[in-house]
């Protein structure tokens, strides 16, 4: 277990480090596509905007694409030919400003575009996996020789009894009468003992254990994959989890966040490539899933509209989730606290999302491991200001009394920083 | 050393018996075990305990193998925009109650308002709240609020009745009576409405009455409204019988003007001189820095005596020489300028009297402002009085009613409900249907003003928008939309209002400018005077005709939780928030001096102030009105005089938190008002006898008991400024000898304590190693000088933390859960009403450094933090309660019962038919998510609102920059009226913390308990009186109480 944390932690550093030194030497197209456009392009195909690839030999040259990116209300309201012409195809879908990006990250967005390859579809073998097995392999065989040990303990010692009594039958001494096993006394008290220990380990800890959920993989309402969105289609979770920066909850997006993706595809196409499939086996059909959003969504495929009601109001039910990480009452989790000043991934408490069609708990929840993470987990202490006032540790860092400073140096092992 | 004898009850001053019994009893009555023979001479309890514990743990491992239950996450079906799940969203608005108004924030969670903050761009308020505020969040999840128009008792839609109401109103004629009305845009409404419907007048109304001052001003300066009075500029206040930071015209404006006066440092040691005469005893009097009684009929004479004092410097003649010298001394000080009096009286010549005290002293235009007048109280009785002349005689056809209930709180109520019967149309705007409502043909409910679009002009030329925090809950209606569909408006009341705005600030982005400051108002408040006209002569010879009364009188008055009753009678928060002098709950009572209740044989003497039973007196008026009513004493009462509180003695439909019966629910006091020509009066002749049955009466402070120890420190004025360390050096013969090697203690006696030395202390008074506080360490500092006790902590407290309301029988047996509670002291002579002096002391969790109750917990479910916080982690809690027993300041709070349904097993909570609707689901939506609901068999205290800590941190670390001090606020701190609390991070030098302990009030910072070395993290500074003496000295060694008594 221990092994499998340090493999992935180490590959998550990793991972870390290569983007911070990739992002350092310049504009990281990939990421910026992914956080800034996936939602509405594809590099390949036509969404709610134009397959983007190479798109920039057909367009005016010039200053005209960034303006284009930076305010395209500004272009259009100018009376640009060819950008009306755009706004009129795209049914007059007012594409989002995007004033931040300088012209070398949009330069850098379209380099990545043009290069974009569809991926390939065999997933990689994780390096988890690989460690796990091992690691899982190895205990199983530790058993066994431990086990062929201990019978072999058990046969050398009656062989030594035997061979004893029978020296002593010999030289004439007296055996003592044999006892067997089962009504040693010895053997009774030690089993009594053990018994009880493991009894009450077993009890203790299924009390300890009552209300987790480990693993828990419940059937949804619809089958929604992470894997396509998060995985294939690489879209960021913040864009439908936007509360995972800004409050305790990460969010569960209403269907009019997915449907501004989904009024433009209204097909799944990749069931070759990657088919979908229940964690019973069944087989899923993407696209009646994406009709089943219609229908909770409000959304006419055919007028490509949506129903509303007399009021004007859109007839959206809201799609029942069941849901999967519980906390108790009493604890209070913030999802900001961690993703926007902890700069944890998410794949550090709900594991590889992006590999899961169905989603499954994957962290035990408990609070030894939120406590495990408090403890060895350095915070951003020199480069988040807030922590300035410490300025013990910040003396003891600089003086090398002190190589990190962990969450459990700033009181993030109290009872009141989780229970209030 | 001046350390006066405090008492919170007249047996702590005696130190009767049963009193010593009582606290060191832990628990009050018997414990339930039972240790008869039959249980332990059974033949096999043994083998009995162990089938329990078989079966036990049988049962809980079937229970726990149970299939975790299926729980569903459903997102918005479309978000709106600017609602992130989690975040709270804050919408100004403005709280308006008849007369009473504080512009506020809304805090709003996922789309309901769960709490109420001042609006500090208010120059008015300054951020300031009131009980009354903080509570009306739970008066929007009322589960008595009237769910849909009713006509005849009966459900009833919009439709149905508007057509016949239309018709029943057409050309007839009538009266509408309302509430005071602030709102500009709702008048243009009415007179619009007015003009449509010829035939109906408009009168207002207040269940509290202001119309003698209107009434006196309209005659003296031509100005039929209230001046704004300006206690911030005043050097000497003198009050009479007006509980201005109570409940007199606009409590919160004042307190926060009045708290400017009252701030005290050795380096600026001035205070304002408060001189006040009341009959009965009110914080504003406990606040008082001279203060002495007099009958209620008397006012009057008091206010001549003061205008004669002043113009002519006539020694007053009354029998009470304290009352003699108050009167003289305070004529000096009010010549000397910026003097300010007030008065409480609803006579209109009393009120002339005082309008030409201040103009004789120069107030006009300095400290009463003619200019920009107020608003918030226009009622006029005389317009109340015609009206039911008028219905008795059959001429009126129509009467409408919004926001009065003058079946309940009319003093000629009879009257009016006779005449009301014999009205045809009869229509009533109320939220539930109440006394009033309940006899009216159709009542169309109009909306909590949380659901509400409209305004307020408080004063001249200052405005104040009100937006609604959630969309209407009920099928209710606005007041003015429904005068809008009768007169044919074609639109409605939320258009016109948004028009309204939009023309007079000129565009839509103004507009929305305003909406999100909530108050529009010039930079400064012009200030000016007006020429008096009254005829005082005339004035004062119509006063010194009337008679003062000479056997009991009784006072009709207000408490600061429960007010005139309206819709806060049936408020479970403020039902429960302990009287801020009496300090009972749930119940009105018959307010007696010791010396009365001795004389009826109700007293301490005959009966023990701290058992809950009390003797029941009937109570009967003039006009041959009779209630029951258990008898309450309280010292500083006049001694002739007897209060009653308004606000009891509901009608079941009100809610059942309000309901009264014989058994419960107080008795309604307005029948004791009457009528003086045209005005009503608060007060009458009664008689009052003891009828020897007893009541059960729930009182907070007597429960535990600091056993004499001081825990209170006061200085007159003028000791202050001759040795600002006196303090200092009596904290320095306590904790002085620490700075010394134990082993040559010296004597300290006039050592000062400095930091060194309470560092001294800190390390060496203790045996236990010291907390290092890295970071951040949080602190509290609480003025005595400013804290009024007027409750409004202690409501916002309960709002922020989701306290339970427990109910008055829990309350009774000491089961209360407020986390703040404010302690009131008497010192002075029982028997002398005039010496009585009142000090109130917040207490809340002291989250000591070395805390007691942290050392004993068995399983450390209660620890420190690293942040100087005594944590508390409900779970890991098993109810031992060894916490409690061993904090010093019994600031620990135990869930005997399931308050709120936060246990696992559902039937488990607790009812008692009055504190219930608490925990309907409507109700329940007014908790704060943030904060978990304790469930039974928990200990509970004060968090510091580590929610709200934790909350600015986390804000602080997103934009990656230090805290700022001020950005963590307690719940408490922000409500204060007074700012009588300051909070921060005592680690921060910069901090106004750090500054009061260190730097500007390093004179009068104490620590309550210091000596017993708990290092409590919450400082309080002394109590400064601006007074010649400390009338209590110590009494009871010098035999003077004695003598008293």
């Amino acid at each position: 277990m221990f092994r499998r944390c340090y493999l992935s932690v180490l590959s998550v550093l990793v991972v870390l480090l290569l983007s911070n030194i990739s992002a350092i030497a310049a504009p990281d197209g990939k990421a910026l596509f992914m956080s800034n456009c996936a939602s509405c392009h594809n590099p390949i195909k036509k969404s709610t905007g134009p397959a983007l690839q190479n798109i920039r030999g057909s367009l005016p040259g010039g200053d005209w694409v960034y303006k284009w990116v930076r305010n395209s209300a500004a272009l259009i309201a100018s009376g640009d030919a060819e950008a009306v012409r755009v706004y009129n195809e795209y049914n007059k879908t007012a594409m989002t400003a995007f004033p931040q990006l300088s012209t070398e990250e949009i330069d850098a967005i379209f380099k990545y575009v043009d290069e974009y390859k569809p991926p390939t579809t065999t997933p990689a073998p994780g390096n988890d996996t690989v460690g796990s097995k091992s690691a899982e392999s190895n205990g199983w065989l530790y058993t066994v020789i431990t086990l062929s040990l201990l019978v072999l303990v058990l046969i050398l010692w009656k062989a030594n009894n035997a061979l004893r009594r029978a020296a002593n039958e010999k030289q004439g001494v007296p055996n003592e009468k044999e006892i067997p096993l089962y009504r040693s006394k010895l053997v009774i008290a030690v089993t009594a003992i053990l018994a009880f220990i493991f009894a009450g380990y077993w009890i203790v800890n299924g009390a300890i254990n009552e209300g987790r959920q480990q693993n828990y993989q419940p059937l949804q309402p619809l089958y929604y994959s992470h894997k396509v969105h998060a995985g294939i289609n690489q879209i960021n979770c913040l864009y439908c989890h936007a509360g995972a920066e800004k409050s305790r909850q990460a969010m569960i997006p209403s269907s009019n966040v997915c449907m501004n993706c989904h009024k433009q595809i209204n097909e799944y196409t990749g069931a070759e490539a990657h088919p979908l499939v229940t964690a019973e086996g069944k087989t899923i059909n993407g696209t009646e899933q994406i009709k089943l959003l219609y229908k909770y969504a409000g959304w006419d495929p055919e007028k490509k509209d949506y129903i509303r009601d007399e009021k004007g109001n859109v007839k959206a039910t809201p799609i029942q989730w069941v849901k999967i990480h519980n906390l108790p009452d009493h604890v209070y989790f913030n999802h900001a606290q961690h993703v926007a000043v902890g700069k944890v991934q998410c794949q550090q408490c709900h594991g590889n999302i992006e590999e899961m069609d169905e989603v499954y708990q994957f962290a035990p929840l408990s609070m030894g491991w939120c406590i495990n993470c408090h403890r060895q987990t350095e915070v951003q202490f020199t480069n988040n200001n807030y922590y300035s006032i410490f300025t013990k540790y910040h003396e003891e860092l600089k003086s090398g009394k002190r190589t990190k400073v962990t969450e459990s140096d700033l009181g993030g092992m109290e009872c009141q920083k989780c229970h209030y | 050393m001046s350390q006066k004898q405090y008492w919170s009850d007249l047996q702590d001053l005696r130190n009767i018996e049963t009193k010593a019994e009582v606290s060191e009893n832990e628990f009050r009555e018997e414990l339930p075990f039972d240790l008869s023979d039959s249980v332990m001479g059974a033949t096999t309890p043994r083998r009995d305990f162990l089938k329990f514990l078989g079966f036990s743990t049988l049962a809980a491992t079937i229970v726990s193998s149970c299939e975790m239950p299926v729980r569903k996450a459903i997102p918005y079906a479309i978000k709106p925009e600017d609602i992130t799940p989690g975040v709270p969203n804050y919408y100004a608005s403005t709280f308006v109650e008849g007369g009473e108004y504080c512009p506020i924030i809304i805090k709003t969670r996922e789309g309901r308002p769960i709490k109420i903050e001042g609006n500090e761009s208010s120059s008015i308020t300054r951020g300031g709240t009131s009980a009354r505020v903080q509570a009306s969040v739970l008066s929007l999840y009322d589960k008595a609020r009237l769910k849909h128009p009713v006509s005849g008792g009966k459900e009833v839609t919009f439709d149905a009745i508007d057509r016949e109401i239309k018709e029943g109103i057409a050309g007839k004629s009538g009266y509408l009576v309302t509430c005071s009305i602030m709102s500009p845009s709702t008048k243009e409404v009415l007179n619009q409405f007015l003009v449509k419907n010829p035939g109906i007048k408009h009168i207002v109304y207040d269940a509290i009455s202001y119309s003698a001052m209107l009434e006196a001003n309209l005659a003296c300066y031509g100005k039929k409204t209230l001046p704004t009075y300006h206690f911030d500029k005043a050097a000497t206040i003198v009050s009479l019988d007006a509980d201005f930071l109570g409940n007199w015209v606009a409590p919160i404006e004042f307190s926060k003007a009045y708290a400017q006066t009252r701030k005290i440092s050795a380096k600026n040691p001035v205070l304002s001189k408060h001189y006040h005469v009341e009959p009965i005893h009110t914080i504003t009097g406990a606040a008082a820095d001279d203060r002495a009684t007099c009958r209620p009929s008397e006012v009057g004479a008091v206010a001549v005596a003061l205008y004669n004092a002043v113009v002519s410097g006539a020694a007053p003649s009354f029998k009470s020489a304290r009352l003699n010298k108050l009167i003289t001394s305070a004529a000096a000080d009010l010549k000397k300028g910026n003097g300010l009096v007030v008065c409480g009286s609803n006579d209109v010549n009393v009120q002339t009297v005082i309008n030409a005290i201040n103009d004789k002293i120069g107030a006009n235009g300095t400290t009463v402002n003619w200019v920009t007048t107020s608003n918030t109280w226009q009622g006029i009785d005389k317009d109340m009085l015609d009206m039911i002349t008028a219905m008795e005689g059959g001429q009126v056809n129509v009467v409408m009613m919004h926001g009065v209930n003058p079946s309940y709180n009319h003093p000629e109520a009879k009257r009016f409900n006779a005449a009301l019967a014999k009205v045809p149309m009869t229509i009533s705007f109320a939220d539930r249907l109440d006394e009033t409502a309940q006899l009216c043909k159709y009542v169309i409910p109009d909306h909590h003003y949380l659901e509400s679009w409209g305004d307020a002009e408080p004063k001249v030329g200052f405005y104040s928008l009100m937006q609604p925090g959630i969309s209407p809950l009920f099928k209710t209606r606005a007041f003015q939309d429904s005068l809008m569909t009768w007169m044919d408006a074609g639109q409605t009341y939320a258009d016109y209002w948004q028009l309204y705005w939009n023309t007079r600030m000129g565009g839509q982005a103004n507009f929305d400018m305003a909406l999100q400051e909530g108050v529009m108002e010039p930079e400064t408040m012009p200030n000016g005077t007006a020429t008096f006209a009254g005829n005082v002569a005339a004035a004062i010879a119509a006063v010194e005709g009337k008679k003062v009364a000479s056997g009991v009188e009784v006072v009709v008055y207000q408490k600061v939780g429960i007010g005139h009753g309206g819709v806060w009678s049936n408020n479970p928060w403020l039902q429960e928030m302990p009287d801020p002098i009496t300090r009972a709950v749930w119940d009105n009572y018959l307010c007696v001096s010791p010396k009365r209740a001795n004389e009826m044989k109700a007293g301490i003497d005959s009966f023990n102030e701290v058992d809950y039973n009390k003797y029941v007196a009937k109570i009967t008026g003039a006009n041959g009105y009779a209630v029951t009513l258990p008898i309450m004493v309280v010292p500083g009462m006049h001694n002739d005089v007897v209060g009653i509180a308004t606000g009891y003695g509901r009608h079941t439909n009100v809610g059942r938190a309000a309901a009264s019966n014989d058994k419960q629910g107080g008795k309604n006091a307005f029948p004791f008002a009457t009528i003086n020509g045209a005005n009503i009066e608060y007060f009458s002749g009664v008689t009052v006898v003891n009828t020897g049955e007893k009541y059960e009466l729930a009182q907070i402070q007597t429960h535990s008991s600091y056993e004499n120890r001081p825990v209170v420190h006061e200085y007159t004025l003028e000791e202050f400024k001759k040795d600002p360390h006196g303090l200092q050096k009596e904290r320095g013969v306590e904790i002085g000898h620490y700075t010394e090697k134990p082993w040559h203690e010296g004597h300290h006696g006039e050592a000062v304590v400095d930091p060194e030395m309470e560092e001294g202390f800190r390390k060496e008074g203790t045996l236990y190693p010291d907390h290092p506080y890295e970071g951040i360490k949080w602190g509290m500092s609480i003025d005595l000088n400013t804290c009024t006790g007027c409750g409004a902590c202690v409501i916002g407290c309960v709002a922020e933390n989701n306290i339970s309301v427990v109910g008055k029988y829990h309350a009774l047996r000491g089961h209360e859960m407020h986390w703040i509670r404010i302690d009131r002291y008497f010192s002075g002579m029982p028997e002398d009403p005039d010496t009585i002096q009142t000090v109130f002391q917040p207490m809340l969790c002291q989250h000591c450094d070395n805390a007691p109750c942290e050392n004993v917990c068995p399983v450390s479910a209660t620890n420190h933090s690293s942040e100087g916080l005594n944590q508390m982690a409900y779970n890991r809690c098993i109810g031992t309660k060894y916490c409690a027993n061993n904090c010093p300041y019994k600031v620990r709070h135990f869930n005997w019962m399931d308050w709120n349904g936060a246990d696992a097993f559902a039937d488990n909570i607790f009812e008692d038919g009055r504190r219930d609707d608490i925990n309907d689901d409507l109700t329940r939506m007014v908790l704060n998510p943030d904060v978990t609901v304790r469930s039974r068999g928990v200990m509970e205290k004060c968090t510091f609102c580590v929610q709200r800590l934790q909350e600015a941190k986390l804000t602080a670390k997103k934009a990656g920059r230090p805290m700022k001090d001020g950005e963590a606020r307690t719940a408490c701190q922000q409500s204060c009226p007074s700012d009588c609390i300051t909070f921060g991070n005592v680690n921060d030098k910069e901090s106004e913390i750090y500054k009061i302990r260190r730097e500007e009030q390093i004179e009068r910072t104490f620590y309550v308990l210091e000596h017993i070395h708990v290092l409590p993290n919450i400082n309080y500074l002394s109590k400064i009186r601006n007074t010649d003496e400390i009338v209590a000295g110590n009494e009871k060694k010098d035999g003077m109480y004695a003598e008293h008594i």
